[in-house]
């Protein structure tokens, strides 16, 4: 189990207090000055030591993307960092934590890793309905400006750098990075066709990085510590620690940090409380929030958490909201109520996308109850790969892989509804 | 897509909010607003705006507050932005109410988390207690909403009820919740797990105990 001392997140749970005086007897903000006289070129590399992945899903190579941002403004365009804390994927509960509980940590990491980019501000665009959290991180932004920490020669560094919060209204598609900036500019938060990446034409058209709010909340600790030391966690390609987040249906859901890589097995026994009913009462686990196809009991128990891991399951880490459910579970409602998710969230740009979450979800609720022809599981699997890879963003990917997850795991399952309710209906006739 | 209808543009809409304008308090915080884009992005604040707008209409008829057409066409000259891109924003995100919603807002989240710790006992209660998907009840206290995942996963089931949120619920103590506010009261936001303090394991924190009685800083032990 991963020490204490290693963990980043040390006020997780909101003991102690999250303002500035507190943050910093825990280490915030402590001589920041000299983490960014260390220069750009030497912050990137560091990160890229480190082996830091992006922590909103995708996995890219943090370090990597900041690498891409431009070095010089050859036509005087500034560059922005957007913070994205948008969180709304099902199951996904950290970056709230660290808003509440350890605001600091972010917004130092925000002075970081936008001066390393060469940004001249950060947009933390938080989702609408953190209404508290966004009261938080509003009051702990004004304490950074009133402390020197941001602003004209921002924590003595001699870098002018401003953070800005920005708040959503609902819409879960917002977390999507060029929608992410569509919405900023005060748009309908509707994806943008890539290229251009943000990287060269993002925010009001200038270079822009988007990055998850873990990715960036734990740069200043990386700094301190060094890369060695965070990718000392976790397999090859997989390193660092990670908030986990458990829910559904284990003794204790909760929210905790741990070494990446930490098989499902210690992760549910250590922090979980076990699984309700025991581990021969696991059903299946959707391990990486709602994107991602679930995995059957047999095949997670011992799977190492983390990208590669999971991958070689057919399924992913996404943002570590792992989703347990036992034997209890209707598990065609629980994949159907998915896809009522992402019907409710398309933004309705795409036509296979728009139409297809809509009627995928119709389709599901009739496999929910039985009321449907055999051939139509083989009709709604070729259907979500018409959706899949064909629409602007990965929505339409998000509402195909936990249908295909069902019909690759519980084919049985879906044919002993339609055969029982044929032979009720039967019954009925007679 | 969410299914989303305006209220109807009458007469009686414009008489009543035609001469929609920012308090002095309101008025401040749009500048403040504002100032946080750079020169000519103004129309990023179209959201900011909106929610602003919408919480003084809640606080003028002692509700959650909504958006009428004539407060949209408001917002678009304040911004300098043509209605239809205002309208469209307005009616793009959730969690601006275009038609007019009661005193409180009972938003049940009811995605798969939320579903497996026992949402559908929350919303029963509120069936039970007459309130109706996108309803306001007849005395006007309850608006009642099924929500998406409101990122409240390891403390589920949840409600958000105005702007706090409600987590580790029962039927007993959502029903506890919905009185207090009913009488006029202020429950205690969070967890109604007793003893349970935020997102820790129930029963005590796994890790970081030091955390729970002092502000204890690691660095000496790196």
């Amino acid at each position: 189990m991963l020490a204490d001392r290693d963990r980043i997140f040390t006020n997780l749970y909101g003991y102690q207090d999250w303002r500035l005086k507190a943050a910093q007897a825990r280490g915030d903000w402590d001589n920041t000055k000299a983490l960014i006289a260390r220069g750009q070129d030497a912050i990137i590399e560091e990160v890229k030591a480190s082996g830091l992945r992006g922590r909103g899903g995708a996995g890219f190579p943090t370090g990597m993307k900041w690498s891409f941002m431009p070095k010089e403004s050859k036509d005087g365009r500034p560059s922005f960092l957007v913070i994205n804390a948008d969180e709304s994927e099902p199951g996904s509960c950290k970056d709230r934590e660290i808003i509440r509980h350890d605001p600091h940590k972010l917004i130092e990491g925000a002075l970081i890793a936008g001066f390393a980019m060469r940004a001249r501000a950060a947009y933390i665009y938080i989702r609408g309905e953190y209404i508290r959290e966004a009261e938080t991180l509003f009051a702990a932004v004004a304490e950074a400006y009133d402390a020197g920490l941001l602003g004209k020669n921002a924590a003595g560094s001699g870098y002018d750098f401003d953070v800005f919060v920005h708040r959503g209204a609902g819409a879960y598609i917002c977390g999507e990075e060029t929608a992410m900036i569509e919405s900023l500019e005060g748009k309908k938060g509707q994806p943008r066709l890539k290229p251009p990446f943000p990287a060269g034409a993002g925010l009001y058209g200038c270079p822009t990085t988007v990055n998850n709010v873990e990715s960036i909340a734990v740069v200043p600790t990386i700094l301190r510590r060094g890369g060695a030391w965070f990718a000392s966690f976790g397999r090859e390609n997989n390193k660092g620690t990670k908030l986990f987040q458990i829910s559904g249906h284990v003794d204790k859901p909760c929210v905790v940090e741990e070494a990446m890589s930490i098989p499902f097995r210690e992760l549910i026994e250590k922090h979980a409380g076990g699984i309700r009913g025991g581990w021969d009462n696991l059903l299946a686990v959707i391990p990486g929030g709602s994107s991602v196809p679930l995995v059957p009991a047999e095949q997670i128990m011992d799977c190492p958490m983390d990208f590669d891991g999971l991958r070689e399951l057919g399924s992913g880490l996404g943002t570590a909201a792992v989703i347990v459910m036992d034997k209890s579970t209707d598990i065609v409602r629980a994949i159907s109520r998915i896809s009522y998710f992402y019907k409710h969230e398309s933004c309705g740009q795409c036509t296979p996308c728009r139409e297809g979450t809509g009627w995928m979800w119709r389709v599901m609720e009739r496999l929910r109850t039985g009321d449907a022809d055999v051939s139509e599981i083989d009709v709604l699997q070729q259907v979500t790969k018409q959706v899949e890879g064909h629409t602007i963003c990965a929505l339409g990917d998000a509402a195909a892989w936990p249908i295909q997850g069902l019909i690759r795991h519980f084919r049985p399952e879906l044919e002993r509804r339609i055969a029982e309710r044929e032979d009720a209906m039967q019954v009925a006739a007679e | 897509m969410a299914e989303r209808t305006i209220e109807a543009d009458t007469p009686e809409l414009r008489a009543r909010w035609g001469n929609f304008a920012w308090t002095a308090e309101n008025a401040a915080m749009a500048k403040e607003i504002v100032a946080r884009y750079p020169e000519g992005r103004q129309r990023s604040a179209v959201i900011a705006f909106l929610d602003l707008a919408q919480r003084q209409i809640g606080a003028e008829t002692n509700t959650q507050g909504w958006l009428p057409i004539p407060v949209i066409e408001f917002v678009a000259r304040e911004l300098d932005m043509p209605v239809i891109r205002v309208l469209e924003v307005a009616t793009f995100y959730t969690m601006f109410n275009l038609v007019p919603v009661g005193r409180f807002h009972v938003q049940v989240c009811g995605t798969t988390p939320c579903m497996l710790r026992g949402s559908d006992d929350i919303l029963a209660a509120c069936y039970k207690r007459g309130m109706k998907k996108g309803h306001t009840t007849e005395d006007g206290l309850w608006t009642f909403s099924e929500v998406e995942c409101m990122g409240n996963c390891s403390s589920a089931p949840m409600v958000q009820i105005n702007d706090d949120n409600y987590e580790d619920l029962t039927a007993e103590r959502f029903d506890h919740i919905l009185d207090e506010l009913a009488a006029g009261r202020q429950p205690k936001p969070g967890t109604q797990e007793p003893g349970r303090h935020t997102v820790e394991p129930v029963g005590g924190p796994s890790t970081l105990k030091a955390m729970v009685t002092e502000n204890h800083d690691y660095r000496g032990e790196w």
